[in-house]
């Protein structure tokens, strides 16, 4: 407070104006260059990557977009994006097919079946799976995840050989099969607790309709939740594959880092765009480093598709409540 | 005639008869006859319970009621399996990472150590982690809570649907590409034009920009929420009083949402500590202990991945030690947090 230039307002006279650079205005700016910080961030990333990238994709000697290996090394570099954008879609593919089931059974649980104090207390703990570092997850899976997953490939292959994704003779351990295990792992959180929060916003009155006609617990879920909360879960879904393909350590940690396309999921092999980037770094020169920053280009493409589907998705439902 | 009013019912016991009976049979199954070890024979189990359920509830409650069980243990089930990785990643680190968890591991760095010293520890890795994230954080908050700000209280129209659209997008950008947006932007262009060589320097600092870019949007996105929660009774009777907006939000507003908004900033902490793939890609990984951040330094993340990589037979003693310590660190926070948060009076 500063008495001497306060003035009191007397009754009848104006209110102060405002002033053109008072503590207000200075603020109110404030605010909204921080706002706009986001923007320029998002642009700035596109930018300097396309800018980085654009000298060692115009010493590359094959085509960037099919070409499947990676020697941006040597002295007439040669690398393609098609291996690893091949090898990160798989192995997040197969993450998905193991991590959706699971977490959307996860959601039900703490939604419907959980009494409510221990769903809270439950949640928290699939909260703690979220909060352990990637680097913590590739550690464990690299080290005693691959026994099991290796004992499990093994009899895939002698039981379901003829499938070409289980085929091969061997050897088994750091496979696509494992890093979609551990990748299924780390994006579970995620996809649980968007999709426990829909679910919990399902209108009571179509759950008790179903009741009163009849329906078994599974058949009211089948019917009322989980039509109302489908849009939710695509939207849960897409985010979980946003993180699965931008997964780095972990997945540098589990994956064989080959440079070949193939279904085969349990041999040693597999790669992706972000593993090979903590995994070639170290190494990597001038123009090794240009052709990791356009491989990032590409993931950062990939991932910001599907991470405004999925918001647009979100975005419309809220404006559909 | 006799009419009956209930429906037959299995007795309560048999799930539990059913599955142990389950679990009997794959435990012959692998063992007994050599099929495979404990994760075929937990497969194994799992498959025949969930048949065994569906046939024995069918023939007695019908076909609903069996679909009903069936859907009823795949949820049980799923909980169940996600346990099962959160509990083995906490008892294997506890179990690893004790063995080297002493004052030579806390007390020195990497410094001079070869693959044939069974000593060295993460002194400067901890002082690394302390340092970046600290840093990240003074440069990230402020941001984020004034964006929050113009988010929920100035802003209007297409530039704040904008700006609120891509801060949820902003979120799910990748580590690594964070990472590589400071390679190309600050190490590949800034740092040359003052290092003494003209030469780009990897440095801490570059590590903590990176940070800070993964944990804006984090900040933003719990800020705002926390700021709609603020009930607008206490704004509207702060104008009353003729409080200007900027000092009713600076007063009232965001003290109220002051648990809240620590909340999500220790989250987002949590988070930045534990990142590996940025820092790997701009420390320049120091072994020697360092406290100045613009030069080479490492992290605790970091160096997990140097020791799990490392090829001394020493090295995974203390990539799991060094887990252990940053587990401890992320998870306190994660709890404390949301410990916290349970106490704030905003609450949905």
């Amino acid at each position: 407070m500063l008495p001497s230039t306060t003035t009191e307002p007397v009754a009848g006279e104006l209110l102060p104006r405002r002033r053109r650079f008072g503590a207000e205005t200075i603020f109110r700016w404030l605010t909204t260059g921080a706002g706009v910080t986001v923007l320029v961030i998002i642009v700035a990333i596109a930018t300097f990557l396309i800018v980085k990238a654009i000298p060692a994709l115009n010493a590359n000697k094959e085509n960037f977009l099919t070409y499947e290996g990676w020697f941006p090394n040597d002295a007439s570099p040669k690398f393609g994006i098609a291996s690893l954008a091949f090898g990160t879609v798989l192995s997040a593919t197969i993450a998905l097919l193991l991590a959706v089931p699971v977490a959307l059974g996860i959601a039900l649980f703490l939604s419907h079946y959980a009494p409510r104090r221990v769903a809270t207390a439950l949640g928290f703990v699939i909260d703690l799976l979220a909060a352990v570092p990637s680097i913590v997850f590739g550690l464990w899976g690299r080290e005693y995840l691959v026994g099991p997953v290796a004992e499990l490939s093994t009899w895939l292959n002698q039981n379901l050989g003829w499938l070409p994704i289980f085929g091969g003779d061997g050897p088994f351990g750091k496979s696509v099969l494992l890093g979609s295990v551990v990748l299924a792992i780390m994006v579970l959180p995620i996809i649980t607790s968007l999709s426990r929060e829909v679910f919990m916003q399902t209108p009571t009155a179509n759950e008790e309709a179903a009741i009163a006609l009849g329906a078994t617990k599974w058949e009211m879920i089948r019917t009322s939740v989980l039509p109302y909360g489908r849009p939710g879960i695509i939207a849960a879904v897409l985010l979980g594959l946003g993180r699965a393909l931008g997964e780095t350590i972990a997945l540098a940690m589990t994956l064989g880092a080959g440079f070949l396309i193939s279904f085969n999921l349990i041999e040693v092999g597999g790669n992706s765009i972000a593993a090979n980037i903590a995994n070639g770094f170290g190494e990597a020169g001038e123009i090794g480093r240009g052709a990791l920053i356009a491989s990032g280009l590409v993931l950062f493409t990939i991932t910001l598709i599907v991470n405004m589907t999925a918001r647009i998705i979100v975005y419309r439902r809220r404006e559909f409540r | 005639m006799m009419v009956a009013l209930t429906a037959r019912r299995l007795p309560r016991f048999a799930p539990v008869g059913i599955g142990a009976a389950a679990v009997v049979v794959a435990a012959v199954l692998c063992f007994g006859l050599g099929l495979g070890g404990v994760v075929l024979m937990g497969l194994f189990s799992a498959v025949l319970f969930v048949v065994g359920l569906y046939i024995a509830t069918r023939i007695v409650e019908g076909p609903r009621a069996a679909r009903n069980r069936v859907a009823t243990s795949f949820i049980y089930g799923a909980f169940l399996l996600a346990l099962i990785p959160l509990v083995s990643v906490i008892v294997t680190v506890l179990t690893k990472g004790t063995a080297r968890l002493d004052g030579n591991f806390f007390g020195t760095s990497m410094n001079l150590i070869t693959a044939r010293d069974a000593h060295g520890g993460a002194y400067h890795a901890i002082i690394g982690t302390l340092e970046q994230v600290a840093i990240a954080v003074v440069i990230a908050v402020p941001l984020g809570i004034l964006g929050a700000v113009y988010i929920v209280e100035y802003g209007r129209g297409k530039l704040a649907k904008a700006i609120q659209f891509f801060v949820d997008v902003m979120t799910g950008i990748p580590s690594i590409v964070a990472g590589l947006f400071i390679l190309a932007f600050w190490v590949m262009v800034i740092t040359p034009m003052f290092s003494a060589d003209g030469r780009p320097v990897l440095s801490g600092f570059a590590a903590s920009l990176a940070l800070a870019v993964l944990m804006l949007p984090t900040v933003v996105r719990s800020t705002e929420e926390m700021l709609r929660l603020v009930p607008n009774e206490l704004r509207e009777g702060s104008y009353a009083l003729g409080i200007p907006k900027w000092k009713t939000i600076t007063k009232i507003v965001l003290p109220t949402a002051a648990p809240g908004i620590v909340t999500g900033v220790m989250l987002a902490i949590a988070r930045a500590a534990g990142e590996t793939a940025p820092v790997l890609l701009v420390a320049g990984a120091s072994k020697a202990i360092n406290f100045d951040p613009f030069s080479s330094q490492s992290s605790l993340a970091l160096y997990v991945y140097d020791q799990a990589t490392d090829s001394s037979k020493f090295a995974p003693g203390r990539a799991w030690t060094a887990a252990l310590t940053l587990i401890v660190i992320v998870l306190t926070l994660t709890v404390a947090a949301k410990l916290l948060a349970r106490r704030s009076k905003l609450s949905r």
